[in-house]
């Protein structure tokens, strides 16, 4: 038959290898011989990390992932063995294909022992002669696998083309006849190696492979030629620029010559088009082979991208010539609004009508970053900064069009009209705004309504602009018992719209379980800005929606069929079981330190450079969808180049915030004598008046007799030993002043800043809780007069005595926040106010409880049992269905 | 492996002859039949097993224990009632039975402290299943033995430790040793072709194909081999995570003569799986669906007729070269079943166009 049979690859889901998939992304990430970070987590065990480094690589577009634990000091097999076992159990890696990498046979066996799907063996060859290879073809062929064979035979590795060429027909040959192998399950490794070295015979090494592959592919057109690309640029390691600028001109020609596989970094490649003019003629000409000066050439330009900053004015340079239409859309996928207006004013003017240049060079451009974003090859900054620049040109197109429209009626079309609010008693809006830039950069039409949006006024506003979609966000934990009304007012009220669910505390589980069974229509999770336009793309689109909601439905479904089967999991303790296991203060034998300034203390226009080493920057990165470590992620090698451009915007802004006083800081502490009574604490006045009771929960846990199931009333001496005991509590704020600067922002389309700010001012916050908390140990309270702990530690967390936040896991009831400003008088003192849904404004606040005992520790108090719920509900003094709906995450049990 | 030749090239080429020529009809369950007997402890047990363990063995009382459950027994203490249920069978119109060694594999005996009988129950099984095909085979309408490797009640890719992902409690090559032991004697006690079957972690069905290879290098001669997966539920995946596509690529190295669906969904749930595998499948495709879904009696009602009635169009949508039942299924299923593929054209597919 003439006909070709494509290569099927499978994990758990198929990668069938058809010509227009044109390259097949190999990730490079999880192999101990390319990645320095990797060989060091799995030389110290730290499988969860690389396990994460592996899903990071999938994430960013891998279609296979490479995995090679060749490293002298590591057992090879075990880890092998060990590595693949767990990413198999994650199905968002095990998806894709494996290729397992190794030099020894042993451990690629191990390798092919632990995959049900087909996956790749890197590689065999005919090394140590044809017995050999053909023993190994054999076994690869019994554990279903394709494979890469290495073009290295009995006498040496093949550097030359012919040479490429003879071993890989040899071994073709031989895996056909002897083995059985089918053709499409061969691809071809005719070995890349570095050129640049300054050895003349090195020259011709890209030459050689790419004349190898275009005859490698034309003899055996089913098979595929693959390889490990980062070898060819090895001689200029340590400038990467130009390393990366040589791998895109080297697979530019590679791949045209019929290389359709590569073990690569997709993320961090040059686009050819992109390179600088001069630098790309004598990477050209190195790897072309075309003059013999051509290495001295490069070497002469090397230096000078090096840095990023050299790179950057060489390319504004050549960009700014070229027409305008690819101008905007340069401008769009490198997130620079500089020349925008003019740009976009020059297209408008050669255009016939303004809606033209929305339709044409913008949404091109945006199409470009979304496809790129899509890919893996983008990140969420990157999107923002390149909606800021689209809405800056759409901003100066609107008068123009709205002429337009009066003169012809003509609306401009979009993808669909979604209308977005965070709900009631919430005001977190970052990742909500976030959500909305990247579908507005999709052509969605988004009314976005803003925070602490009652139900019906979303309901009225959908029905108003003939919504196709509605979307909710929140974070606390009572947004979501919001979220399950929401959907039961649209099924009362007789929607049909599909409603999207997101938000850091929501989950694919709680949507199943508590909000899509209340909706009829379709209820649809997401979990993060770069899922939800595939999202809602898929929900209006009449080809994609039937498909997409019945398997949405099915996941649905089995959520929650797995929830009723898994039951509650371990069993809970009763009341009396935890209560008999409390954390025991050895109070006979301590003495509490009384604080050294007892009642409240304001602390008002704070000063805000003093918070600024006090940053915790991990979450910043999260909030902007970066994964990663910190400081690690700035040198990670998929997002580190973001990471870092969003650290410099970040700092460059914090000085501004800084210098310019853009945020003001206001803060309160108290302190007040205290007694544990049960799971209660009785707060005191001076004079010994009863100020208030806080009320806790207690751990259900089944542990054993030496393990405490804690509460914090534990950690403040019991009334009935007679030890004087305290407590404290504090709110703070760094959010005053921020609504003018983000409505100057707004105001000028830029979401970038806008969003940036308050993730800073979130930061501040959580920054001067920290200092404060320390000045506390070391002043206020001063049971650490001399304590010494840089930032690291203090994120560690190594200090002693807490300050758990009410809504959080140690004291996951929000409405005991309401006790806490009362004793501080927060709103008086701070200017912080309580929604109905116990959320502060301004959002970038903290507030929480102060404990000083040596064993006081952070807990989460985990899920709670109907007594346990009943019992805190004669405390509070509210009906059991009261405590049920403010606890409703949660109930160990189903409420009735 | 494929170089190798046939071990038993006629019969090869009978039952090629006549898939090339019409849809061909599995049997029905075992267990169900089973039930009707009504069997207690005693029965299973017979009189080489009647203080608990074998008689004929060394291993003593200590290792007596219940034997009620283990149909796979049956073989030796029963045997006149496994083979009235082929014969049942093959009157009802199947051309193809399967021996009753689902779960005669050391693994699975081990539950029984019968790790020994391995080899004897594969072979008597196959030779049970042989003796009511030889007797009732014609030639207008030969009949074949399905020897059948069972998935074991351990899963290699999947951890039954929920606190360590990574943990396994059985390892490939444990699933190699189980396998080859038992494949070896389904051949020498007269199997047509060996069938891997209700496949729900393809990691073990690999390490029985992988068995299967060495079994044959060694014995110079290869069997037909069948593959049959198990997409656990309506989420359309095996219970090891894989896709129908993703399954049979996973599989198809062994060149297989037939690849399918088999139990845990009725044939209604199973038809896009089964459509899948029609469009992608370079051999022949199969399905041996439960009567339905289990009610909440975890009993199966779907009669013959209504299960008749949607295998009649699969067959006419050319879905199908091999059908049966699995769960639930009776002679009255396999014999309506029968009736109603009878008239339709067995699936083509682009090697079959090929030869002919």
């Amino acid at each position: 038959m003439s006909t070709l049979r494509h290569t099927r690859l499978s994990g758990l889901e198929p990668l069938v290898i058809t010509p227009d998939l044109l390259f097949v992304n190999v990730g490079e990430r999880t192999n101990v011989t390319g990645s320095a970070q990797f060989r060091k987590l799995v030389k110290e065990g730290r499988y969860e990390e690389a396990v994460d480094v592996a899903r990071q690589q999938v994430e960013s577009g891998a279609q296979i992932i490479d995995v090679n634990m060749d490293e002298g000091l590591i057992d090879s097999e075990a880890a092998m063995t060990r590595f693949l076992n767990l990413i198999m159990s994650e199905p968002d890696i095990a998806r894709v294909p494996v290729m397992v990498d190794s030099s020894k046979w042993t451990v690629i066996e191990a390798g092919l022992r632990c995959l049900q799907g087909k996956g790749i063996v890197n590689s065999i060859s005919m090394k140590e002669g044809e017995e050999t290879f053909l023993e190994h073809a054999r076994l690869v062929r019994q554990y279903g696998a394709a494979v890469v064979v290495m073009a290295f035979d009995e006498v040496g590795q093949a550097d030359t083309c012919e040479r490429k060429v003879d071993i890989s027909s040899r071994a073709y040959k031989l895996l056909t006849e002897k083995v059985g192998m089918p053709p499409e399950d061969i691809i071809f490794d005719p070995n890349i190696f570095a050129v640049a070295t300054g050895i003349e015979e090195h020259n011709n090494y890209a030459v050689d492979f790419i004349e190898a592959t275009r005859e490698l592919k034309k003899r055996f057109p089913s098979c595929h030629v693959s390889g490990g690309v980062s070898n060819v640029s090895f001689a200029l390691r340590g400038n990467n620029p130009v390393r990366e600028a040589i791998h895109s001109v080297f697979l530019y020609h590679a791949i045209k010559a019929g290389m359709d596989m590569g073990i690569v970094n997709a993320g961090s490649l040059s686009i050819y088009d992109d390179l600088p003019e001069e630098l790309r003629e004598r990477v050209e000409d190195v790897v072309l082979n075309r003059r013999p000066d051509a290495t001295d050439r490069l070497l002469e330009i090397a230096d000078r991208y090096k840095g990023g900053k050299a790179e950057a004015v060489v390319e504004t340079a050549a960009w700014r010539e070229k027409p305008v239409r690819e101008r905007l859309s340069h401008a769009m996928v490198h997130g620079i609004d500089q020349f925008v207006v003019e740009d976009t004013e020059e297209a408008r003017q050669l255009s016939s009508r303004p809606l033209d240049v929305i339709e044409g060079p913008l949404m091109d451009g945006m199409n470009i970053v979304g496809d790129l974003f899509g890919a893996g090859k983008m990140f969420l900054p990157q999107v923002v900064k390149s909606a800021r620049v689209m809405k800056k040109a759409v901003a100066h197109l609107i008068p123009f069009i709205e002429e337009e429209k009066l003169r012809t009626g003509d609306a401009g079309k979009n993808n669909g009209t979604i209308v977005m609010a965070t709900v009631k008693g919430d005001v977190h809006d970052i990742g909500k705004n976030i959500v909305g830039v990247v579908l507005r950069c999709n052509n969605f039409e988004v009314i976005d309504l803003g925070v602490m949006v009652p139900v019906q006024k979303i309901l009225d506003t959908a029905r108003e602009v003939k919504a196709d979609i509605i979307g909710l966000s929140g974070l606390i934990t009572p947004s979501l018992e919001e979220m399950s009304q929401v959907a039961r007012e649209m099924q009362r009220q007789g929607f049909e719209l599909p409603l999207m669910i997101g938000g850091a505390t929501t989950s694919r589980a709680h949507t199943a379980l508590r909000i899509e069974p209340h909706y009829k229509a379709t209820t649809v999770w997401v979990k993060d800005a770069s899922r939800a336009v595939g999202v809602a793309q898929s929900l209006v689109s009449k080809e994609l929606v039937d498909e997409f909601i019945a398997k949405v439905r099915s996941e649905y479904a089995e959520v929650r069929e797995r929830h009723k089967e898994r039951g509650t999991g371990k069993p809970l303790v009763p009341m009396s079981k935890a209560r008999g296991q409390r954390f025991n203060g050895g109070w006979e034998s301590y003495t509490p330190p009384a604080p050294r300034k007892a009642g409240i203390t304001v602390l008002d226009n704070y000063d805000l450079a003093e918070l600024v080493p006090y940053i915790d920057w991990g979450p910043f990165f999260n909030a902007w969808e970066l994964a990663g470590r910190f400081p690690a992620i700035l040198d990670d090698e998929i997002v580190g180049p973001q990471a870092r451009e969003l650290f410099a915007d970040a700092k460059a802004m914090l000085d501004k915030i800084v210098s310019e006083k853009w945020l003001t800081a206001r803060g309160v502490i108290g302190f007040w004598q205290a007694s544990g009574v049960g799971d209660d604490v009785e707060v005191r006045g001076e004079d010994g008046k009863k100020l208030a009771m806080l009320r806790f929960l207690r751990q259900q846990v089944d542990k054993p007799a030496d393990r405490p199931d804690f509460c914090l009333a534990d950690f403040v001496a019991p009334k009935d030993t007679g030890v004087a005991d305290w407590v404290g509590g504090f709110a703070v704020t760094s959010g005053h002043g921020i609504d003018e600067h983000v409505a100057r922002f707004e105001a000028d389309h830029d979401d970038y800043s806008s969003i940036m700010l308050k993730a800073l001012a979130d930061r501040l916050a959580e920054a001067f809780a920290e200092r404060l908390h320390e000045r506390v140990r070391r002043e206020f309270w001063g049971y650490v007069p001399d304590e010494t702990l840089d930032n690291e530690s203090l994120v560690a967390e190594k200090y002693r005595g807490i300050r758990p936040a009410p809504g959080y896991p140690a004291c996951p009831e929000h409405t005991e926040k309401a006790t806490l400003f009362d004793l501080l008088d927060a709103p008086g003192n701070t200017g912080i106010e309580l929604t109905e849904g116990f959320a502060m404004y301004p959002t970038a606040a903290v507030s929480g409880w102060y404990f000083s005992h040596p064993g006081s520790q952070y807990f989460v108090v985990g899920k709670l049992s109907r007594e346990q719920v009943e019992d805190y509900a004669r405390r509070k003094g509210w009906k059991r269905e009261v405590a049920e709906r403010w606890l409703a995450p949660y109930l160990d049990y189903d409420v009735d | 492996m494929s170089n190798l030749p046939w071990l038993f090239p006629d019969r090869v080429a009978q039952l090629e002859n006549a898939l090339a020529s019409r849809i061909l009809v599995l049997d029905g369950g075992m267990g169900t039949m089973l039930q009707g007997h009504q069997l207690d402890e005693e029965g299973y047990r017979g009189e080489r097993f009647a203080e608990g363990f074998d008689a004929h063995n060394t291993h003593g009382e200590n290792c007596a224990c219940d034997l009620k459950g283990n149909n796979d027994l049956l073989t030796l203490t029963k045997p006149e009632i496994i083979q009235g249920v082929h014969a049942a069978y093959l009157a009802a119109g199947a051309d193809l039975v399967e021996t009753n060694t689902f779960n005669a594999t050391r693994i699975s005996q081990a539950d029984y402290h019968l790790e020994h009988l391995v080899p004897e129950l594969n072979r008597a099984g196959a030779a049970l299943a042989r003796a009511a095909c030889d007797a009732a085979s014609t030639p207008e309408k030969p009949r074949f033995v399905i020897g059948v490797l069972g998935p074991t009640s351990r899963t290699a890719s999947i951890s039954p430790d929920v606190n360590d992902p990574g943990y396994r409690n059985v390892s490939f090559q444990e699933l190699v040793d189980n396998y080859t032991e038992a494949a070896g004697a389904l051949i020498d006690g007269g199997a047509d072709t060996i069938m891997v079957e209700t496949i729900f972690d393809t990691l073990n069905a690999k390490a029985a194909l992988f068995a299967l290879s060495e079994l044959f290098r060694a014995r110079g001669g290869r069997m037909p081999v069948m593959i049959s997966g198990t997409i656990t539920d309506r989420s359309g995946r095996t219970l090891s995570g894989q896709t129908a596509e993703a399954f049979y690529y996973s599989v198809a190295h062994v060149d297989p003569i037939s690849v399918g669906f088999n139990c845990a969904l009725g044939a209604d749930e199973l038809r896009p799986h089964v459509q899948t595998l029609s469009s992608i499948a370079l051999t022949y495709v199969s399905t041996h669906p439960n009567a339905g879904l289990p009610n909440a009696f975890g009993e199966y009602d779907e009669t013959p007729e209504q299960m008749a009635a949607t295998i009649g169009d699969f067959a006419r949508e050319g879905l199908l070269n091999l059908v049966g039942g699995c769960c639930g299924t009776t002679p009255a299923h396999i014999k309506a079943i029968a009736d109603a593929v009878a008239p339709c054209r067995p699936r083509m597919f682009e090697a079959s166009q090929q030869a002919a």
